[in-house]
């Protein structure tokens, strides 16, 4: 994996210092494990659990972002960084599966029937659900055994649903807050220039792949 | 001789810019407080007296530094941290407050005179915000009613439209690209809910007048209603015949009524209005509690919706 990683960057003849991946994962973890603690501290402010539950939802999407970055950094700047992307969608789905258990337990006290209204009832956290959803069969696939055992092009295949989930999460996020704050609409801007970017590239190919009449 | 040019001043004498505008502000501050000392009156937070009351609770207060320090007023941004950190440029002084439309005394009266008219009185309310959060909080105000009857309302008023301050050059959120709310701020009230002796003006809390981030110089408090009622700084006040325009029913009328009672059957369309946190009740591990019909005012203020379907007009 390291190996492959590396010696495409190789050849664009940009490289960067490699750091070891257990590192990104400990940087990674850094908002959670600060948050949590100045929560229990009361330095969160008069609402820590808001605060928690937003800044664990607020990581998952920068991550998200940051693994959806990789792609574009690679074929317009030369950056390779397509080593640590796993790394970057894995902190991603951890930040999601944070961000739901303190919406369950310690914002809704596992009121399950809340929770279960909640779901139903708010746009916002049915699309919340359906994203984090998509994300688990996402980091299940995310070890090497699974792409030998799936299959390259079907692993791929399977793994674009990350877009449904920036999509997902970007909305979430826009439908939570009242009025239209800048904040939200940023990331929501920031998500869909990077699948728009997919898109337009995807579209530039395709009559290339086709033959042409003569 | 020697002539010390400007390159023989080592970097390590420069002073770094964080550290001198640090000591600048420490400055402007010590200058501040030295003003502040001189001039007691010009102080930010004046001590008030006022009366206890029988429609206060006697549930345990927010602290004063989270009612301070958590607060929705857009005009200086949409983060709940934003007021406290940007309301200090607005000018409370002098203020005046337009009173006309419908009434048989119209006028402007000063902040100063408004607060010396009415025997002010503490009281501690529960405040219930729309997002589903809650305080106690200990105003100091006069009733609403007391200036109402002064101004003496024509017998064709109907409602009460309020309006707050609207100073881009001295409220950040005005300035914004992007504008959260149509200004400025407006918010009403059918006559008879503004004269329930539980609504009220605040000139302070916690005993001192009010911080800019919670409305000075003076702001509306219905506790029976959601806290975005509560409209902040407000600087004309018009008797009306029809149901004024008020600023998140415009934004999002499906969302936000113009009754906007608390009502823990009616749901917001976003989230359940159930149950509240009640903001410094168990920090991390805070437990909802249920929210209660009109915030437990029921008792006071039922009577004004009597027979009126609160699903339609929430």
């Amino acid at each position: 994996m390291a190996a492959r990683g590396s010696g495409q960057g190789a050849k664009q003849g940009f490289s960067l210092p490699q750091v070891p991946k257990i590192l990104v994962y400990g940087v990674g973890f850094v908002p959670a494990v600060w948050t949590f603690y100045a929560g229990l501290t009361d330095q969160l402010g008069a609402d820590p659990m808001r605060v928690l539950e937003q800044t664990l939802g607020l990581w998952a999407l920068r991550f998200l972002i940051a693994a959806l970055a990789i792609t574009p950094l690679r074929q317009l700047f030369s950056i390779n960084l397509l080593r640590y992307r796993r790394a970057l969608g894995l902190l991603c789905f951890y930040y999601a599966c944070l961000h739901l258990v303190t919406y369950t337990v310690l914002d809704q006290g596992l009121d399950w029937a809340a929770i279960g209204a909640d779901i139903v009832k708010r746009p916002f956290i049915t699309i919340g659900m359906a994203t984090f959803v998509i994300l688990v069969p996402l980091a299940v696939t995310s070890n090497n055994a699974a792409i030998r055992r799936m299959g390259g092009q079907a692993w791929a295949r399977l793994h674009r649903l990350v877009y449904a989930a920036a999509i997902g999460a970007a909305l979430h996020f826009v439908l939570v807050v009242k009025s239209w704050p800048p904040e939200p609409l940023v990331y929501a801007a920031i998500v869909a220039g990077l699948l728009g970017y997919r898109l337009v590239r995807s579209m530039g190919k395709k009559p290339r792949a086709k033959p042409r009449p003569a | 001789m020697l002539i010390r040019r400007s390159s023989d001043i080592l970097p390590s004498e420069i002073t770094p810019r964080e550290v001198y505008l640090t000591r600048r502000q420490w400055m402007a501050g010590a200058a501040g407080l030295a003003l502040a000392a001189a001039l007691p009156q010009e102080l930010e937070a004046a001590p008030l007296s006022a009366a206890k009351s029988a429609f206060s609770t006697d549930e345990k207060l927010t602290r004063r530094e989270d009612v301070t320090s958590y607060n929705n007023y857009y005009e200086f941004g949409v983060d709940k941290g934003d007021p406290v950190k940007n309301a200090g440029t607005l000018k409370t002084t002098p203020w005046t407050v337009k009173i006309d439309g419908l009434v048989g005394k119209p006028q402007e009266i000063g902040i100063e005179d408004l607060i010396k008219s009415s025997a002010l009185e503490e009281r501690i309310y529960r405040m219930r915000c729309v997002e589903g959060w809650s305080m106690v909080i200990p105003w100091v105000g006069f009733p609403l009613a007391d200036l109402i009857k002064r101004v003496e309302p024509l017998g064709s008023a109907k409602y009460v439209a309020f309006e707050t301050l609207n100073r881009p050059s001295e409220m950040s959120g005005l300035r914004s690209i992007f504008p959260v709310l149509d200004w400025p701020y407006r918010e009403g009230l059918r006559l008879d809910e503004a004269m329930n002796p539980l609504a009220i003006l605040a000139v302070g809390l916690y005993g001192e007048t009010l911080p800019n981030q919670n409305g000075a110089p003076i702001r509306l408090v219905v506790p029976w209603k959601y806290g975005f009622k509560g409209i902040k700084s407000i600087t004309r006040i018009s008797f009306v015949e029809k149901q004024p325009v008020t600023a998140w029913n415009t934004q999002a009328p499906h969302e936000y009524g113009f009754y906007a009672n608390v009502n823990p059957n009616v749901d917001h369309p976003r989230w359940s209005q159930a149950t509240e946190r009640r903001i410094g009740e168990g920090g991390l591990f805070v437990k909802r509690r249920p929210t209660i019909l009109f915030n437990g005012y029921a008792e006071q203020v039922a009577s004004l919706y009597s027979g009126m379907d609160l699903r339609k007009f929430y």
